[in-house]
């Protein structure tokens, strides 16, 4: 099988948050793979060993993304592609991001492409969808189990908590949701192998594509953060009092009751 | 001619859910002078929702009703919304931020080369333009959006764009279209429902969440309990699906469900991280723990210290009481 996963570079999820002129600061910030898709690189991983064939992993960003292209390679991907946009784009958002995966995808032949549900810095939830429509083919989102069988695919997928049983054939492009598989780390003999395999670097000149095509169809005008909350009421005396004084704040203070 | 918006409303269980009204009153805000179209979908007949959406403020509603609608895929949806855009031709779209929502947006998005702004939970005017709000990095932070060309595209978040007042004297037309929607690649063989009965939990006003500390599946009994007399839902944390208290269908987080009720009350909960980012934009949040340097105090409007099988029912009596 031909399989590919799309993979972002996030923010580690503990990181504090600091803005700098309507944009998130993230010098020094560490970066880690967006959860989802390393449920979406142990999964490829799993499909590959049953069903043979190679595992991909494609990511649109800058040079700072070989980071983590080498951990799903060390994790056991076989090979990375880094799309890497810095010297040609400036503004993108997913409608940019699709079109140059579709660029990416155009000529190559796919069974199966895993992407995550969501990446959890701007959480849009479109890329996999998008990329899907683009090139014409199925797609299942938030899975949580997935089974191929020649053609057929049998799919979970988690519904706001119940479970679908979903059938349809490859070529699909589905995404990960939590409770899909528990993603294995990286060995120490993995990491070092690697090392060696191979990741290539394309421009979008390379796709043949032009800035005019993936112009951003949409604009973030100004980030802020929220209002520091004020230090929250702890409550005190006799837990009688405590609970007769909490209903009495949610009901006449908040007007929540 | 004015212009179009379209709505398109989603019904569940022959309800319509809230967050549908609620799109209605976020169309109205992008243009209160356009004519707001509402869709509906299903395999069965909409001619009553349809009236419903109208008693909220659409001014008249498309139903398609189709077998291959009867469970919702992308595919099947998106054949029939497409077909009605190429009809109408509206200037924009607006869908809740929900499981189909997100599911059906990117691909008609993808479709029409248009942008689209999700999971919106504001929308301010700025001269001529329209302002998206939206949060980013699990709502640490939030950002403003705008669409670079003319066509308008959102998803809104639950519970947070207040859905205007129902007006049963509005009236207006309920169309039945015939859509042949051709075979499917991907079909649905069957559903198994894990969620509790009753409200759902992205639209509930109230939440009442267990953590770890309400140590078994019994010691849950109280908090659902609680969550009746306020009319509410029961949430839950990781640790507690973790452990075996609770369904996963109820987990709040970063990799669970997004919520922002007018009231939190975390029950047993530590406040890690990745629970906050499901619910740290609630309006108010109540934490309830024995450990005075939890982390959920950080984040919580009003603390109480203290053993939390003895708290919930003394607060549900007092709760009783006011609401008698
Ligand atoms: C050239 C360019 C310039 C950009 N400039 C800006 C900017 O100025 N400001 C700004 O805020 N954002 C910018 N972006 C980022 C862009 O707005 C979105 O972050 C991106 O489209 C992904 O959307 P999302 O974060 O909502 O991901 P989601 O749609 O939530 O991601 C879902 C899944 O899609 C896949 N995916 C997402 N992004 C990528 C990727 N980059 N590579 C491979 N797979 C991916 C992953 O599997 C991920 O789990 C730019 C992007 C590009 C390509
Ligand atoms: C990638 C990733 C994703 C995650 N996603 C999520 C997510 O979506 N949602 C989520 O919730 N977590 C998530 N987690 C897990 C998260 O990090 C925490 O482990 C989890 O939230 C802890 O659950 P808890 O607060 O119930 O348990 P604990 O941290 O064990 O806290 C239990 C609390 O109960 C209190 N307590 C005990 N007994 C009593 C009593 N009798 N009365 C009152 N208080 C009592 C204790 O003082 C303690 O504060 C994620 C983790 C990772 C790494």
């Amino acid at each position: 099988m031909n399989i590919y996963v799309l993979l972002k570079k996030t923010f580690d999820t503990e990181e504090k948050i600091t803005v700098q002129d309507g944009r998130i600061e993230d010098d020094g910030a560490e970066f880690i793979i967006n959860p989802y898709d390393e449920y979406a690189v142990e999964e490829a991983i799993v499909q590959r060993d049953k069903h043979g064939g190679e595992v991909t992993v494609v990511t649109i960003g800058d040079e700072d993304s070989e980071k983590q292209l080498r951990t799903a390679l060390a994790m056991g991907a076989d090979k990375a592609v880094l799309i890497n946009t810095e010297e040609d784009l400036e503004d993108g958002d997913q409608f940019t991001t699709a079109k140059i995966l579709e660029a990416f995808f155009e000529d190559r032949e796919v069974d199966l492409i895993l992407a995550g549900n969501v990446a959890i810095d701007e959480a849009s939830g479109q890329v996999g969808p998008r990329l899907a429509e683009l090139l014409g083919i199925s797609c299942v989102t938030t899975i949580t189990s997935l089974s191929v069988d020649g053609d057929a695919v049998a799919i979970e997928k988690d519904v706001e908590g119940d479970v679908e049983i979903i059938e349809t054939s490859l070529p699909v492009l589905v995404t990960c949701q939590q409770g899909l598989n528990d993603p294995r780390y990286p060995s120490l003999p993995g990491i070092m192998k690697a090392k060696k395999k191979p990741l290539e670097e394309l421009e979008i000149d390379d796709l043949d594509l032009d800035e005019d095509d993936v112009e951003a169809k949409t604009k973030t005008i100004d980030i802020f953060l929220p209002p520091e909350k004020e230090a929250g009421k702890v409550l005190e005396g006799e837990i009688e009092d405590q609970v007769k004084e909490l209903v009495s704040l949610l009901k006449n203070d908040k007007k929540v009751l | 001619m004015s212009d179009k918006l379209l709505v398109i409303g989603e019904v569940r269980e022959n309800d319509i859910r809230n967050v549908s009204f609620e799109a209605i009153a976020a169309a109205k805000q992008i243009d209160a002078d356009a004519e707001i179209v509402g869709v509906l979908l299903s395999g069965s007949d909409l001619t009553d929702a349809g009236e419903e959406l109208i008693t909220y403020g659409a001014d008249r509603v498309v139903t398609v009703t189709h077998d291959n609608l009867k469970s919702y895929t992308s595919e099947g949806y998106g054949q029939a919304i497409l077909e009605i855009i190429d009809e109408l031709s509206p200037k924009g779209i607006v869908m809740g931020h929900t499981s189909i929502g997100k599911d059906l947006t990117p691909k008609i998005a993808s479709r029409l080369s248009a942008g689209l702004i999700s999971d919106v939970v504001d929308i301010e005017k700025d001269g001529a333009d329209t302002v998206y709000i939206r949060p980013i990095y699990s709502g640490k932070a939030f950002e403003k959006k705008i669409f670079e060309d003319d066509f308008t595209f959102v998803t809104i978040r639950p519970n947070n764009i207040p859905a205007l007042a129902k007006d049963e004297s509005r009236s207006g037309e309920v169309t039945g279209k015939d859509i042949d929607i051709k075979d499917l690649r991907t079909i649905v063989k069957d559903v198994v429902r894990k969620s509790a009965d009753g409200i759902d939990l992205s639209e509930a006003n109230v939440i009442v969440a267990g953590g770890r500390g309400v140590k078994s599946a019994d010691g849950f009994k109280p908090l659902y309990e609680l969550a009746e007399v306020l009319g509410g839902a029961v949430g839950a944390s990781r640790g507690a699906c973790d452990a075996d208290y609770c369904d996963y269908a109820l987990q709040i987080g970063q990799t669970g469900k997004v919520v922002t009720p007018d009231l939190y009350i975390a029950v047993g909960i530590s406040g890690a991280i990745q629970h906050l980012a499901g619910m740290s934009n609630s309006k108010v949040i109540v934490a309830i723990n024995k450990d005075a340097e939890s982390n959920i105090f950080n984040i919580a409007d009003y603390g109480i210290v203290g053993d939390l099988f003895e708290v919930i029912p003394l607060l549900i009596e007092e709760i009783k009481k006011v609401k008698a």
